[in-house]
């Protein structure tokens, strides 16, 4: 480290100061912060690493190679494309806790060793949960500390994970951890904990409900920075230690098509974008599953797209939020007559994340299903397919639809302010540029990239099913079947459409919304009984708690030691 | 000419001074007290305290340095009376280690009580409340130097009965109750403890503990019973003493109702050292001579351990009185010391051991800041500190400092303890114990959580409407015990490279 700081220290001091400032003064060095971090980041001597000795392993605090370098340039863009849009906003509580969850991603990516990974995942689940907090009503209290025991359960696994894997190895360093069959060692626990723990943070099926819970919960400005950081952070821990797991394919397959269900019904389009980021995690996962050159690199610059992308998206919602005060479908409508700016941004969100052509998700995303196919995996590809179709119908189409166009709603709300604005375009730019030139991106990828995106071959398909995506929404729209202000009728209109699988998707996803649901109230039924349980037993008036006369000390002392002469005398 | 007269005379001195220092553990804070009682006024015996305190972790420290440096134990007999007829004072790495920790919390907390306890005791009580606490430091002090079974339970009961009394000192009047009902079970505890070296004598003739293991064995093969009864009657005993769940009902209200310095000062020292005694009876001289699964302690340690960081953890969670919340998470943090114990491996003791120091760092911080909290505000309770660290910046501070460490943040002590005593587990083969251990921590979130929550996200009330950081004589004793819990998370050598050497001596005497 010659003269340069720890690239997530440089967030930690911005934080601090922001705490000690306000005002425009306080704008104007949060915006510093990510600058300054880029211009650290920049000098960074290649694989840098800063190491310090704790018991008798090495912590590398900074590991400075192509894939984390990578996510840590993401993350300073994304931190100041995030910060520009929340300037307006005056609270001091959101602008420290936005630094130093910034800073914990950078800290967390670039971490070489796995205890210094396990600080910045806790670190991450403890600053953001402000964000959450920030809405200030009661529910949103209620989901915050959900959200925060989530996360900090993940954590504690990770923990424990790292534990046996650290005993197993004799290392703590985070490098491919790989996944060996279960079969009762330690090196085999630790395995599968500090997956199940990237499972929780990637918001994998069935550990995801944090997510779509919490996310669409948090204020405008405060969802834009959840989206880019911990489930990313979560991408990379996959991307560095279990790249080319099997596993991997099939839960990134699941992930994939799992969210696209709950998209099509939900009214909520901050929730839709929730579901939606699952989806395109699982497009993630699946590359890292295949684990060839070509699929991580297809992995990783889907994430760096993604977060550029899912951020303009989430960023046009929390501007229509900022200004009418709900992103419900039924309530939205017709915002593009005052609102065109926000309109077009959103667009090209909604462009990108479709994967058009020359925006960003095309160049990205379909590196990973050539490596589906590549690899032998055709029903992978089929079920990438399916989701890209889905993926058009409830981002590209839905989303910018039902919130600026649709039925006019009535409503002319201003448009966004200035630094949303410039935030927004900032993030359009990037998704342009990317889509246009991806070289740029390419050469930042860990693997020398061999692909060229912009093949016939390529092109032809994405339009193709662009095409028929477009088309049948549209067909049906126009029949009268799509009815646009009851979404949750969107379903049938889905299934016309989709004739090949009609009932079997309708069972689907009965089931799963009833899985879903009885988990949920069964799972809230029962922490709220034991939680009450717990108060009865151990609450001051509990059995344990309250104050015991002496004599019955005496008994319990005398009680222990019959129970050992007991056994002496046996 | 005087220059080198100084130089052939000082070597001679420190000499001296180098062979003696086993008995200057005990006899520095004795004579200590005697000047304490003599004095009248509580300034003077405060100074008397802490130049007592002082000199003493000098002392400590000697003989830890005589002691690393040595390859045997440093024996030492009292007025050169050889054992099995003399007492012995017997120390290794492990003894002097605890020594270095009561000295060193005695040492670095001293300074704390010339405010607090010019507050809650009256200025007549004064000399005899810091004669009392010179007594309570050399009781334990004699505890841990000691070679001798019966000298053990002397100094126990020095180190007990000061802490009554000191306990009963404290302002609120149900300290009185707190301490009778500590004085009942700690006698209960050193009753059991001296029964249990009774049976010992019969069957042995000595009392000497290296003695002891190594007549212990012979004996067991003509009369096990007695020996396994003793055994049990000092297992329980010392358990007691710990405030080994559920035999730790004594220990809360003694913590809340005390007086501030009091609580800090036992908190971090009282218990640890009954653990050290356990330890050394259990492996050295049990663990010697007969096969220690003759008693299925190793399990009921572990089941009680673990009921201990789960339940005491719980209940401090609902506990209003942050001293009372201190004082079960100190209930649940002794079951992490005693489930390190159970495992009973080199990496599981060593984890045990290493707690002890990272324990008492921390909790030490944690009661000097909720004490100056009370100092300043006259209050514990959680529903009155709304916003208290906006008041109380540096002591709230250090307060989360600790809490991180409870917690077991990596770059704590907390951490390093928690690693140790998972290593140890997954060594031994018993894996569940890592979720056992990781789940407390996952309590321990909470209840720490509280307090930052009330702390630093309410606004604050009218009645903390003077509260401000204590002054610097209570700060610093708080700021160094907050440093070195960060110390002791980055840096082992103090710490975990000591308590290795410490276990591989309990380890390597076990038959």
């Amino acid at each position: 480290m010659t003269g340069n700081l720890a690239p997530f220290l440089v967030f930690y001091i911005g934080a601090a100061l922001a705490a000690l400032t306000s005002g425009a003064l306080r704008s104007a060095l949060m915006l510093c912060v990510p600058l300054a971090g880029a211009y650290n980041l920049w000098t960074l001597p290649p694989s840098t690493t800063l190491d310090l000795q704790l018991l008798d392993y090495t912590l590398q605090l900074v590991r400075a190679d192509k894939l984390s370098l990578l996510f840590a340039w993401l993350f300073h863009l994304a931190a100041f494309i995030a910060i520009l849009f929340a300037l307006h906003v005056k609270d001091r509580t959101q602008a420290v806790a936005g630094l130093v969850y910034a800073g914990s991603a950078v800290g967390a990516v670039m971490a070489g060793d796995l205890i210094t990974l396990f600080v910045f995942w806790e670190m991450l689940a403890v600053s953001s949960v402000f964000f959450i907090l920030a809405r200030g009503s009661a529910h949103s209290y209620a989901t915050a500390m959900r959200y925060l025991i989530i996360q900090v359960a993940s954590g504690v696994i990770l923990l424990a994970g790292i534990l046996f894997h650290a005993k197993a190895t004799g290392s703590i360093a985070f490098g491919s951890i790989g996944l060996p069959t279960f079969d009762g060692s330690a090196a085999a626990i630790g395995a599968w904990l500090i997956l199940i723990a990237i499972f929780i943070k990637a918001a994998v099926p069935l550990f995801h409900n944090w997510l779509t819970d919490a996310y669409p919960e948090a204020t405008a400005t405060g969802t834009v920075f959840l989206s880019a950081f911990t489930t990313k952070v979560a991408v990379y821990a996959l991307a560095r230690g279990f790249a080319g797991v099997d596993l991997l394919v099939t839960i990134g397959t699941i992930m994939a098509l799992y969210p696209i269900f709950f998209a099509v019904i939900e009214n909520d389009l901050r929730r839709v974008l929730s579901y939606s980021m699952m989806n395109q995690i699982g497009f993630m996962i699946v590359g890292i599953g295949i684990g060839t050159n070509l699929a991580i690199n297809g992995a990783v610059s889907h994430a760096f797209n993604d977060v550029i992308f899912k951020g303009l998206l989430f960023m046009s919602m929390g501007a229509v939020l900022y200004r009418t005060g709900t992103t419900k479908a039924s309530e939205l409508g017709g915002l593009f007559r005052s609102m065109p700016w926000t309109t077009t941004f959103c667009l090209v969100g909604a462009l990108s994340i479709s994967a058009v052509p020359l925006f960003s998700g095309f160049v990205s995303k379909s590196m990973i299903m050539v490596a589906a196919i590549e690899e032998g995996h055709p029903l992978v590809w089929l079920a990438l397919l399916f989701a890209s179709a889905g993926v058009v119908e409830h981002a590209g189409i839905k989303i910018p639809y039902f919130a600026f166009f649709a039925h006019d709603s009535g409503q002319r709300p201003k448009e966004a302010p200035l630094n949303m604005l410039l935030a927004m375009g900032l993030a359009a730019l990037v998704c342009i540029f990317n889509g246009a030139y991806p070289w740029i991106l390419y050469a930042a990828l860990p693997f020398p990239v061999d692909y060229a995106p912009f093949t016939f071959e390529h092109i032809l398909t994405q339009v193709q099913l662009l095409a028929f995506a477009v088309l049948a929404v549209v067909a049906l729209h126009k029949s009268g079947l799509y009815p646009d202000e009851i979404p949750s009728r969107n379903i049938d209109a889905e299934w016309t459409y989709r004739k090949a699988l009609p009932a079997v998707s309708g069972a689907v996803l009965a089931l799963a919304t009833l899985t879903r649901r009885g988990v949920e109230t069964i799972g809230g039924k029962l922490v709220s009984r034991i939680e009450r349980e717990l108060r009865r037993q151990n609450g001051p008036e509990g059995y344990f708690g309250r104050d015991w006369p002496t004599g019955f000390m005496a008994l319990w002392t005398t009680a222990m030691l019959g129970a050992y002469l007991l056994f002496a005398y046996l | 000419m005087s220059v080198l007269a100084a130089a052939a005379t000082a070597p001679s001195f420190a000499f001296v001074i180098g062979d003696h220092l086993p008995i200057l553990q005990v006899i520095v804070p004795l004579l200590g007290a005697v000047l304490c009682a003599l004095t009248r006024r509580g300034s003077f015996a405060f100074a008397i305290a802490a130049l007592v305190s002082w000199s003493l972790l000098g002392v400590a420290i000697m003989l830890l340095w005589q002691v690393l440096g040595a390859a045997a134990p440093i024996t030492y007999y009292i007025g050169g009376w050889a054992p099995p007829w003399g007492i012995e004072y017997r120390v290794d790495a492990l003894n002097a280690f605890i020594l270095v920790l009561v000295a060193g919390v005695g040492a670095i907390t001293i300074p704390f009580a010339y405010r607090t306890v010019g507050k809650e005791i009256d200025e007549d009580k004064q000399s005899w409340f810091y004669a009392l606490f010179l007594l309570c430091l050399s009781g334990l002090m004699g505890m841990a130097v000691t070679g001798d079974a019966f000298n053990i339970f002397v100094f126990m009961e020095v180190s007990s009965l000061s802490a009554y009394a000191l306990i009963a000192m404290g302002s609120d009047r149900r300290a009185l109750l707190a301490a009778y009902q500590y004085l009942i079970m700690g006698t209960i505890g050193a009753t059991f403890y001296v029964i249990g070296i009774g049976l010992l004598y019969v069957v042995t003739g000595t009392l000497n503990l290296a003695d002891l293991a190594t007549r212990i064995g012979p004996a067991f093969g003509t009369a096990p019973q007695p020996i396994l009864a003793a055994l049990a009657f000092i297992v329980v005993g010392i358990s007691l003493k710990l405030a080994l769940f559920p035999l730790h009902l004594w220990l809360p209200n003694a913590y809340a109702f005390a007086p501030t310095f009091v609580t800090t000062f036992l908190a971090a020292t009282a218990t640890k050292v009954a653990v050290y005694i356990l330890l050394r009876l259990y492996f050295t001289v049990f663990g010697g001579a007969i096969s220690l699964s003759d008693l299925p302690i190793a399990e009921v340690l572990l089941m009680l351990s673990i009921a201990a960081m789960f339940i005491a953890s719980i209940l401090a969670v609902y506990e209003d009185s942050v001293e009372r919340m201190l004082a079960y998470s100190s209930v649940a943090q002794i079951g992490c010391i005693t489930l390190g114990m159970a495992i009973a491996t080199r990496a599981g003791l060593t984890g045990s051991i290493v707690h002890l120091l990272n324990h008492a760092v921390m909790k030490a911080t944690l009661f000097m800041a909720i004490g100056a909290v009370v100092y300043r505000v006259g209050t514990s309770c959680m529903s009155e500190l709304a916003g208290i660290g906006r008041k109380m910046p540096l002591t709230m501070g250090l307060f989360v400092v600790a809490g991180l460490s409870i917690i077991g943040v990596p770059g704590t002590a907390g951490f390093i303890s928690k690693w140790q005593l998972g290593i140890g587990a997954v060594d031994a083969g018993l894996w569940p114990l890592v979720f056992v251990l990781v789940g407390s921590s996952l309590i321990a979130v909470i209840y720490i959580g509280k307090v930052v929550e009330v702390a630093y996200f309410r606004e604050p009330g009218d009645n903390l409407a003077d509260a401000r950081d204590p002054p610097a004589s209570m700060l610093i004793p708080m700021a160094l015990l907050g440093a070195a819990t960060i110390y002791f998370g980055l840096d082992t050598t103090w710490s975990a490279q000591i308590a290795d050497t410490a276990a591989q001596i309990l380890i390597g005497g076990l038959k």
